[in-house]
């Protein structure tokens, strides 16, 4: 039919800019400066085993937090009034929109040494915290920026759950935590796996947030990669080969956890 | 619909506020890419230029010398006009990725000091046109620290843990590291420098973090104790944060001069020529001293900014002869040393 | 409505204030009379006019909102078009295509923007053009595009063809029918794919950062992460005050437009009684 060439023109974009672009990386990942074949890339890797460990912990850590919290408030939210719940909805999404530097960049203010969070510790004379340039700092970031892509698939999910599952589960007899358990929570899983995704991949590989909130102290996957292309040590062919190990492994995670989802609904973002 | 519609009106209305507060009043004939470092210019004479001579300037900072070139190899940039420091230059001479200069274009060639000129990094000096120059030092907060400071090695003390801010360039840093231990800025030796990685090794968990620009805001706002930067923004500092002191170490330092030169492949060579010789202008000069606190290669603006300066300021910004015999420039090292300087720096920083 | 608890309230409150209390010290200092972030010296509206002077930052909101509006736009027109293209695919052809379509969304920023890097910087030497405003576009249609086809594909999935049918059984050419059944239908996916796209644009700095050249074309983001590696003046801040203001003016409009969308709705229900 004819319908089907109105997608011609997005496959040959996907070709030439999702597609090759692959490709690219992938060639550069294998090859040295003066185009030979070449495994070093990778066996380079070997050193920068701690720099793949620390992103990986953090965001790891990131995203349990964000699932603590936002899962909560994802029920909580959906069983608010319809009103409260689209204000609700409005006020997650508006840090969203601000811009994703200055609300990393908004926390200097408060975590700095002789920012506002010490000087009311020390008003109150209590102890002072360090947060700042340290991991815990960039977990925090990490939490702030994502937390809202944690929230938002949930609360969809949750909220289109069947309100007659519900209903015929307590009619049956069953005590709302077993509501919970058996009918919700499950039901609420792709929302879940979805949220994880949102928070775990820009997590293991953001940047900003690791020079801003760390002092540049803790180096992650995206700041090495970031260096090998426009920063402090040029070496295009390593940075490939980090960004290809790191989509592989992302990849990997993901094929993993769609295993325990459902996995039907690709659009649970919005 | 109404959603797009009211989505369209709004960013129609902020699409016009933009447009209407962005120049357009000038008939722009050319333009000029120009990449500088941060806070190393007064961004004020932009307009001069642009009134002046219609070619629009298209400005961006890069952090450092080994950003900087990235961004040059990389292909993916295209700047006119670069000013990078001495060792840099004398590297990109060696792998030809300069443009020789057409000094008939730059007649205020003539007002840059003999002394910056044919140095042991351009030594033909065809392809740079000195900017500034300035030494390293160490910076400190005296309310902050009670002792007189008169070593590097107060940067490696464990009784300033967590308010110590080291740079964070791979040579100031790993230099730093050799002077401190008494070795050349511009060993080549493995083992020299594998004794300063292990120096900054150490350092590295007493360390707040590590800074370039932002050490402004972090040493005016007293959040660490003590730095490392350049003897020109530490007068900056100084106007903000009394209490800021620079040290002069007593193993020597980085004498270094940052100069204006015109990446291989420009497209705007001439343009960027008449921006070289709008800088060398002395009025221009001097605003630019104010601006950033650095002397400039202009010996009479040099010397009228002298001429302004309070005692410290003057010996912060003009050392002793004999503070200058123990300062060292960088000199361009051979490949394999550059790699190690690399990797060292990335594991470091790892 | 089931009742919630005071717990809940709490919990709910006390995350809102997370989300909230950097927003408004952002704000709060805006107003600062004194280039410091943390300490106050007083009420000043001048960094205000001071951030209008700022050509680099106004340039930078113009090119931000420029390339997000058109990207927006084109990804939208392409997605819908791929989308009604995908789905009257067979499986065999639309699943592998699916697959590479969520690539972008998949993937890390940081590789998606690595990759195009290296695709625009071996293009260019082949090419002879630079990177700037073009390679940004470009950039920012290709992750918009995934978006609008998820937005859209579960709506042609929910499509009742039997109202395609019945509308050709009464007498509409399968044009007619195309444009008076299927996509009223589907409007609400082509809309939301839209924002979504939008909003990833206008809020995207990784992927920015590596494709928009050194021409000076630079977006709101690359200019506040140049100003957050040198010294910091409130402009920032009074950037943020003013995005935030934007923002919830935005979001204020589109949802009172719902609201009295609906209430039309509930009166005309309650008329028809």
């Amino acid at each position: 039919m004819k319908i089907k060439a109105l997608s011609a023109p997005y496959i040959l974009w996907m070709a030439l800019f999702v597609a090759a672009p692959i490709v690219l990386i992938t060639v550069y990942a294998f090859t040295t400066s003066s185009g030979e074949f070449t495994l070093n890339n990778f066996s380079r890797m070997g050193s920068y085993l701690p720099v793949f460990g620390r992103s990986f912990l953090l965001a790891l850590i990131a995203t349990v937090i964000c699932l603590l919290l936002g899962y909560p408030l994802s029920y909580i939210l959906s069983r608010e009034s319809p009103r409260f719940q689209q204000i609700a909805l409005m006020l997650i999404m508006l840090p969203m929109w601000m811009n994703y530097l200055l609300r990393t960049y908004a926390w200097l203010s408060i975590l700095e040494n002789t920012g506002l969070l010490n000087r009311l510790l020390s008003a109150l004379h209590l102890p002072t915290l360090n947060i700042i340039n340290t991991p815990s700092a960039v977990v925090l970031g990490m939490v702030y920026n994502f937390l809202p892509f944690m929230v938002l698939p949930i609360y969809s999910v949750i909220t289109k759950i069947d309100r007659s599952l519900i209903e015929a589960a307590q009619d049956l007899g069953a005590p709302p935590a077993n509501v919970f358990r058996r009918v919700i929570f499950p039901l609420s899983l792709p929302g879940v796996l979805s949220g994880i995704t949102m928070v775990f991949v820009p997590a293991v590989s953001t940047f900003v947030i690791s020079q801003l909130l760390g002092g540049s102290k803790s180096m992650l996957l995206g700041d090495l990669i970031e260096m090998q292309f426009l920063g402090t040590a040029y070496n295009p062919h390593l940075g490939s080969a980090i960004a290809l190990v790191m989509m592989i492994i992302v990849l990997v995670c993901m094929l993993v956890m769609n295993r325990f989802g459902q996995g039907e609904e690709q659009a649970v973002i919005l | 619909m109404k959603k797009i519609t009211a989505l369209l009106i709004i960013t129609v209305m902020i699409l016009t506020l933009a447009a209407s507060g962005c120049k357009g009043k000038i008939d722009y004939i050319g333009e000029v890419n120009v990449c500088n470092w941060g806070e190393y210019i007064d961004e004020s004479i932009f307009d001069d230029f642009e009134k002046e001579t219609h070619i629009k300037i298209n400005y961006s900072t890069v952090q450092n010398n080994e950003a900087l070139y990235s961004l040059l190899k990389s292909g993916g940039s295209d700047y006119d006009v670069i000013i990078p420091s001495d060792y840099l230059i004398s590297r990109l001479i060696e792998e030809d990725m300069l443009e020789k200069l057409d000094f008939s274009a730059i007649p205020n060639y003539s007002l840059i000091g003999d002394e910056y000129k044919n140095l042991e990094y351009d030594p033909t000096g065809e392809y740079s046109v000195a900017y500034m120059w300035g030494t390293v030092g160490i910076i400190y907060n005296t309310t902050m620290i009670d002792e007189k400071i008169t070593s590097w090695g107060a940067l490696f003390d464990p009784a300033y843990a967590g308010n110590i801010l080291m740079i964070d360039n791979p040579r100031d840093a790993i230099g730093i590291a050799l002077k401190y231990l008494g070795y050349s800025l511009n060993t080549t030796d493995e083992g020299e420098l594998r004794e300063a990685y292990d120096l900054l090794e150490q350092q590295k968990p007493l360390l707040q973090g590590y800074v370039m620009d932002q050490v402004f805001n972090k040493m005016e706002g007293g959040e660490a104790a003590i730095s490392v930067y350049y003897a020109g923004d530490f007068i900056t500092m100084h106007d903000n944060n009394e209490d800021l002191a620079f040290v002069q170490p007593e193993e020597g330092a980085n004498w270094f001069v940052d100069a204006m030169c015109i990446p291989k492949g420009s497209d705007n060579k001439e343009n960027a020529e008449a921006f070289i010789n709008f800088i060398c202008r002395t009025d221009i000069a001097v605003r630019n001293m104010d601006v950033t606190g650095y002397v400039t290669a202009n010996t009479e603006a040099a010397e009228e900014y002298s001429e302004e300066l309070d005692d410290y300021s003057y010996s912060v910004l003009f050392p002793s002869e004999e503070f200058l015999s123990k300062c060292e420039v960088f000199l361009n090292l051979p490949h394999d040393i550059l790699n190690l300087y690399d990797e060292l720096w990335v594991q470091l920083k790892a | 409505m089931k009742k919630v608890s005071l717990v809940s309230r709490l919990f709910t409150a006390l995350i809102f204030l997370f989300l909230y209390v950097p927003i408004f010290v952002l704000i709060a200092f805006s107003f600062n009379n004194s280039k410091s972030r943390t300490v106050w010296a007083g009420f000043t509206l001048k960094w205000y006019p001071q951030l209008i002077h700022n050509d680099t930052i106004m340039s930078s909101v113009y090119t931000t909102l420029l390339v997000s509006v058109i990207a927006a736009l084109v990804a939208t027109v392409f997605g819908t078009m791929a989308a009604l293209g995908f789905f009257s695919m067979k499986k065999r052809w639309r699943a592998p295509l699916l697959a590479v379509n969520n690539i972008p969304v998949m993937n890390a920023d940081i590789v998606t923007g690595v990759s195009l890097c290296l695709l625009f910087v071996f293009a260019s030497s082949l090419f002879h053009f630079n990177l700037g405003f073009g390679t940004l576009l470009i950039a920012h249609i290709t992750f918009d595009i995934p978006y609008v086809i998820l937005s859209v594909m579960p709506k042609l999935y929910q499509l009742d063809h039997n109202l395609v049918d019945a509308a050709q059984d009464l007498g509409c050419t399968w044009t007619q029918a195309f444009f008076k059944v299927v996509v009223p239908q589907i409007m609400p996916g082509i809309v939301n794919g839209m924002l979504i796209a939008f909003t990833m644009s206008i809020d995207d700095f990784i992927i920015s950062y590596f494709t928009a050249g050194s021409h000076g074309v630079k977006t709101l983001s690359m200019t506040i992460y140049a100003m957050t590696r040198k010294r910091v003046t409130p402009e920032i801040n009074a950037v943020s005050s003013l995005l935030f203001i934007t923002v919830l003016f935005l979001l204020i409009v589109l949802n009172v437009r719902e609201i009295r969308q609906e209430e039309k709705l509930k009166r005309a229900a309650r008329l028809q009684k």
